[in-house]
């Protein structure tokens, strides 16, 4: 059997015209770390193919909405998460699902970029390695630079892939964490302010590339910056203290918000 | 930037062969932990291993099996003004000999040597210090001899062959004579801890070792503490930051990781070859350990010095308090527990330490323990490595007591050490 | 008598800083004027100047009289300019023997003669000490509470002999060492000169014992260090193969793997094994691990010493394995925990991760501290002295027996301290190749990991 199946994209290539169909769902998630509440209750539906950012002052749970939703609060001893997310209607919490093929199905980008201290090459090459996701050498060099296409930076790397992933400047190495995340064909993308540690034009391309990839991904991202939610977003979040606020259409969001809190935060009276 | 359009590539994660792999995949990560269990069980099973053989073979030497006799020395032909000169071998031997009445002329030899050969001096020793003993029916205990104590013991296997072992048959026929009389005894060893060393198991103790190695870690106490503290302090607060103060850090590190045996060697050379020095003192050890100790020292001062927060030195500084005096009427009480605890933690390295000692000579056979840091002694380590080199049978269990004893001094320096951490250790 | 003087020299110290306290008690009263420091520096002042500038040269005098009167007792020995210094280190060893009281044979009129001379000096030699220190105590006394008065700057003083202690004490690490190199290198050059450098270095043939014979000393080949290095590395590398497994994988157990509740009785356990004194596991070499070596040689068909390489490599490889695990575990945590988070979400398990990302990004640190165990494995000296041989042989069988460097130091010293035979001076040799190996493996081990620690 094949593993690599292709499948031609003709349902949604313009998502902003139809209704999309829910990719992922938050029912009543509750987040524990320890003694400490950090999310009470959250219902929060993620659209598929399009942009949701999650949006809050600092320790508004943004964050640890996200890392629930490819179960990395699993690595954090103290964390016990509670409600129910699904992932295409399958409950992702479900004893019988495999946190090894969820984490692949549902990639992530970090704050800092974290390259691994290897090649460029083998940084993008792990991922489909370690799942067994190409057969041959050939197969995988076909990821790999298919993988740096998509996240733009092939032109740039395309002649040094074995040098060292740590030797790029921070808007190359975060571009290379998206390339390593896509290269395992996830359906889904977390973003946990991809930009935060990039200077405005490496920023700017990140921003790009997000556009781009909203045709084949789904993205969440989580930002601490509202223009970049409203430049690169279709949905938006607005988290405070653990609680969701508001979500709706990110054009709504930030001309009309129903909570005051969000059009306070908006405006930036507090964050 | 040109858009690129990619086809979607869709996985199918369920499929058999993924869940095979999937499969594979948890097995080597199982596989990892388990190799991790067998590697923790192998090292934590070889120290269960070590102290389990060590108390078998060693509990034994903590007690000592005595024969006890009457004796009634109002009647013995003893000079009161020379006690010393009495024919005390044959008194004993006379005490002895009516523990078996017919005790036919060709077994005397056999029979005496079931006793150790100094029960003569013991007993001596004994009414000397208690002249009392002169007048009247007193009761005396005198060890056993090695292969006897095994004996008693039942270290002994009765079916090999007389040749083959150290006990005769006509001994053990006594043995068993004076056990059924009740004169056998196995009371605490107290010789073990009181007694110094000797040629003959059943009569060697570890006082010399113990008196040697406490009067060398006192000396090494006394030169590493203040000289250890002294440096840190310089190195951490008043040295320039410059190439010389590099090469000294270099060098207190580099001092830290060379072999022990080399520190013998400059013991060896220097103190004893240069400056003239007797050998196998415990000054001489104790300074060998002293300069082996203050590397440990140092780094753990400045170590504390360091965690010390700066508001601390600012605010006796901003006072009006000499650099000095903050420092000593400060930053230093402060660290006090965190040194005192590392200091112990060497001084127990040094306690362990052998391989110097033994060039330095501290290997002696000493029979007295030292009265001081200028007389010839040996330490508990060396004297562990004395006897694990005896012959005799019964040195094998000493070796193992020596050694128990040795790690109980150790456990309990760590253990105060510990204590002193957890008492006394500030946390900023 | 030293030690009387010792005690002495601080009970005048003592006296005269109480003295010292009540006279700047007695100024600051009297006098309207501020005193600049407070009485006790003043007292602390006047005990310095009391107490150190005696005990400086009480241990100066100490450590040079030997030296001075071995000199003037030669000096009027009939003949000695004709001795060779062989020769004249024998007579004057007699000279002291006979003064102890230790004369093993009739001694000759000239010694007794020179053993006269000596008691005599020597006597002189105590009474001059004992006047030279109180001399030096009484001055430095008046001295010291003179200067008391209400514009001395005491404090300044005091914190001034401080500081100087102080860079003394941080001089005794660098005098340690130039005292290694030292005697190291004037012994062994000593040794050199008998038996050739490249003799020496490149020798196949170790037997020291023989060089006791007048007619054998050296150019037999006797010397030739590299049996003697390459059992070394026999047994070293025994002892990492037990070592360097075993401790990885049990740091990647407690880091990765165990409970915090499970790492927390287990590691100090670990740690137990590092406090054990090397000559206990010498002896458990000997009697556990030695015979069971023996017998498993028997079941597999192969003769094993009773001193075999293997039993000394294996115990040398336990001991080594909380040293191995610890460096490793620090390796481990210093891998920031976004390269695991990386990892975990791109969908690896935790296996793959230890094995693909945390490996490889500590290798630097793990390769540090697995050459500073190697270093160690080198210098070890009870575990070898006592379970390993003392013949020299180039084999790789681990079931026979080799001998060490540090074995071969102590068996050529133990119980002999005379300085002039070649046997002796071999001994220094092996010292200094020893701690030119272990210095250099430890300064590419620290640059090892400093700069791998620099990286994160």
């Amino acid at each position: 059997m094949n593993v690599l199946t292709e499948v031609a994209v003709e349902k949604k290539l313009n998502p902003m015209t139809k209704e999309s169909n829910i990719k992922m769902r938050g029912k009543d998630v509750t987040v524990h770390y320890g003694e400490k509440q950090a999310l009470f209750a959250v219902n929060l539906d993620i659209p598929e193919r399009q942009v949701t950012a999650l949006i809050g002052p600092s320790g508004c749970g943004k964050s640890t909405f996200l890392r629930c939703l490819n179960r990395m609060n699993d690595t954090i001893d103290s964390a016990r998460v509670g409600g129910n997310i699904t992932l295409d209607g399958e409950d992702i919490y479900d004893p019988k699902i495999d946190v090894v093929e969820l984490r692949a199905r549902v990639g992530m980008v970090f704050q800092k970029p974290n390259p691994f201290p290897k090649s460029i090459y083998e940084n993008v090459a792990y991922g489909p390695r370690i799942h067994g996701l190409t057969r041959n050498k050939a197969e995988l060099d076909e990821v790999v630079e298919s993988s740096l296409k998509k996240a733009a930076l092939w032109s740039e790397v395309k002649d040094r892939l074995q040098e060292s992933g740590t030797g790029l400047s921070g808007g190359q190495q975060q571009r290379l964490c998206i390339a390593r995340a896509i290269a395992v064909s996830p359906e889904v993308i977390l973003m946990d302010e991809p930009c935060s540690a990039l200077d405005p034009i490496a920023t700017a391309k990140v921003e790009e590339l997000i556009d781009e990839l909203r045709a084949n991904y789904t993205i969440i991202i989580v930002t601490h910056s509202m223009q970049q939610a409203a430049r690169v977003s279709q949905r938006t979040a607005m988290f405070h203290l653990g609680y969701l606020v508001e979500e709706g259409a990110t054009d709504k969001m930030f001309t009309n918000p129903d909570d005051k809190r969000t059009q306070d935060y908006i405006t930036g009276r507090f964050g | 930037m040109t858009a690129v359009t990619f086809p979607a590539v869709v996985i199918n994660w369920g499929s058999d062969e993924m869940a095979a792999r999937r499969k594979r995949r948890y097995a080597a990560d199982r596989r990892l932990q388990i190799y991790g269990m067998i590697a923790i069980a192998f090292a934590l099973g070889f120290l269960a291993i070590l102290i389990g053989t060590l108390t078998f073979t060693g509990y034994r030497a903590f007690t000592q099996s005595v024969v006890t006799f009457e004796l009634d020395l109002s009647k013995a032909e003893i000079d009161r003004s020379d006690v010393m000169g009495a024919d005390w071998r044959g008194i004993v031997r006379g005490a002895l000999r009516e523990k078996v009445p017919e005790l036919p002329r060709s077994s005397e030899r056999a029979y005496f040597a079931m006793f150790t050969s100094s029960a003569q001096f013991l007993v001596r020793d004994q009414v000397i210090r208690n002249p009392a003993l002169l007048d009247g029916v007193a009761r005396f205990s005198v060890p056993l001899s090695d292969p006897l104590d095994q004996l008693a013991k039942g270290q002994v296997d009765r079916d090999t062959p007389e040749s083959q072992r150290r006990v005769t048959d006509r001994q053990i026929e006594f043995y068993e004579q004076l056990s059924a009389a009740g004169a056998i005894s196995k009371p605490f060893n107290w010789g073990l801890f009181f007694n110094s060393d000797s040629r003959f198991p059943e009569l060697a103790g570890l006082a010399g070792a113990i008196s040697g190695s406490f009067w060398a870690l006192l000396v090494c106490f006394l030169i590493s503490f203040p000289i250890g503290i002294a440096a840190a302090i310089y190195l951490e607060e008043f040295a320039p930051k410059n190439r010389f103060t590099d090469l000294i850090e270099i060098n207190i590190n580099n001092l830290a990781a060379v072999p022990s045996v080399v520190f013998g060697l400059l013991g060896l050379a220097v103190f004893l070859g240069w400056f003239g020095l007797p050998r196998s003192v415990p000054l001489v050890g104790g300074m060998v350990l002293a300069l082996m100790t203050l590397p440990t020292i140092i780094i753990v001062t400045r170590a504390s010095l360091t965690s010390v927060p700066s508001s601390i030195r600012e605010a006796a500084l901003g006072i009006g308090a000499s650099k000095t005096e903050a420092i000593f009427h400060h930053i230093l009480p402060l660290s006090m527990p965190t040194i005192m605890t590392g200091t112990i933690i060497g001084l127990a390295q040094a306690l362990g330490e052998t391989a110097p000692l033994l060039l330095i000579g501290m290997n002696a056979f000493i029979t007295s323990p030292p009265a001081g840091v200028l007389e010839a002694s040996t330490a508990l380590p060396t004297q562990i490595y004395i006897w694990a080199d005896s012959p005799e049978r019964g040195f094998v269990a000493r070796t193992s007591a020596a050694i128990l004893v040795l790690l109980g001094f150790l456990i309990l320096m760590n253990a105060i050490a510990i204590f002193l951490r957890q008492r006394f250790e500030r946390r900023w | 008598m030293a030690a009387y003087l010792f005690g002495f020299l601080a009970l005048a110290a003592i006296v005269v800083s109480l003295l010292g306290i009540s006279r700047a008690r007695r100024v600051r009263t009297s006098q309207a004027e501020k005193v600049h420091s407070r009485p006790i520096y003043h007292g602390l002042n006047a005990a310095i100047w009391t107490g150190v500038p005696a005990f400086v040269f009480l241990i100066l005098w100490l450590t040079g009289q030997n030296a001075i009167v071995d000199m003037i007792v030669m000096g009027s020995y009939p003949g000695a300019d004709a001795l060779s210094g062989a020769q004249r280190s024998l007579v004057l060893s007699e000279i002291r023997q006979v003064a102890n009281g230790n004369n093993f044979r009739e001694p000759s009129p000239q010694i007794l003669a020179a053993v006269a001379h000596l008691q005599s000096l020597e006597m002189l030699a105590r009474w001059a000490m004992v006047a030279l220190v109180a001399a030096l105590v009484t001055v430095g006394a008046f001295f010291g509470l003179k200067v008391i008065e209400s514009r001395y700057r005491a404090r300044h003083s005091v914190e001034r002999s401080i500081t100087i202690f102080m860079l003394f004490s941080s001089l005794v690490a660098i005098l340690t060492t130039l005292g290694i190199v030292g005697s190291l290198v004037y012994e062994a050059a000593q040794f050199f000169a008998r038996v050739p450098l490249t003799e020496f270095l490149f020798g196949l043939r170790w037997e020291p014992q023989i060089a006791l014979r007048a007619d054998q000393v050296a150019g037999q080949g006797a010397f030739g260090a590299i049996p003697v290095f390459f059992g070394t590395f026999v047994i070293s590398a025994l002892a990492m193969l037990v070592a360097v497994p075993t401790g990885i994988l049990s740091a990647i157990y407690l880091t990765e793997y165990s409970g915090a509740r499970f790492r927390a009785v287990v590691k100090p356990l670990l740690e137990i094994l590092a406090g054990i004194p090397t000559v206990v596991y010498g002896f458990f070499a000997v009697l556990t691990v030695a015979p069971a070596v023996r017998s498993l040689g028997l079941t597999i068909g192969v003769e094993a010493a009773p001193n075999s390489a293997l039993a000394a490599g294996a115990v040398m490889g336990v001991m080594l394995i909380p040293f191995i695990s610890s460096l490793s575990d620090d390796a481990f945590a210093a891998v920031p925990r976004a390269m695991r988070d990386g990892s975990y979400a791109l969908g690896s398990t935790k296996g793959e991760t230890i094995r693909k990302v945390l490996l490889p990004a500590a290798l630097p640190g793990i390769v540090g501290g697995v050459l500073l165990a190697l270093s160690r494995a080198i210098g070890e000296t009870m575990i070898v002295v006592m379970a390993a041989g003392l013949i020299a042989k180039m084999t790789l069988n681990p079931f026979d027996a080799v001998t060490t460097v540090t074995v071969q130091i102590v068996t050529l010293l133990i119980g002999d301290s005379e300085f002039d035979n070649p046997k002796t001076l071999a001994a220094f040799a092996l010292g200094l190749m020893l701690f030119i190996i272990t210095l250099g493996l430890n300064l590419i081990a620290l640059r090892t990991v400093r700069k791998y620690r620099e990286k994160y």
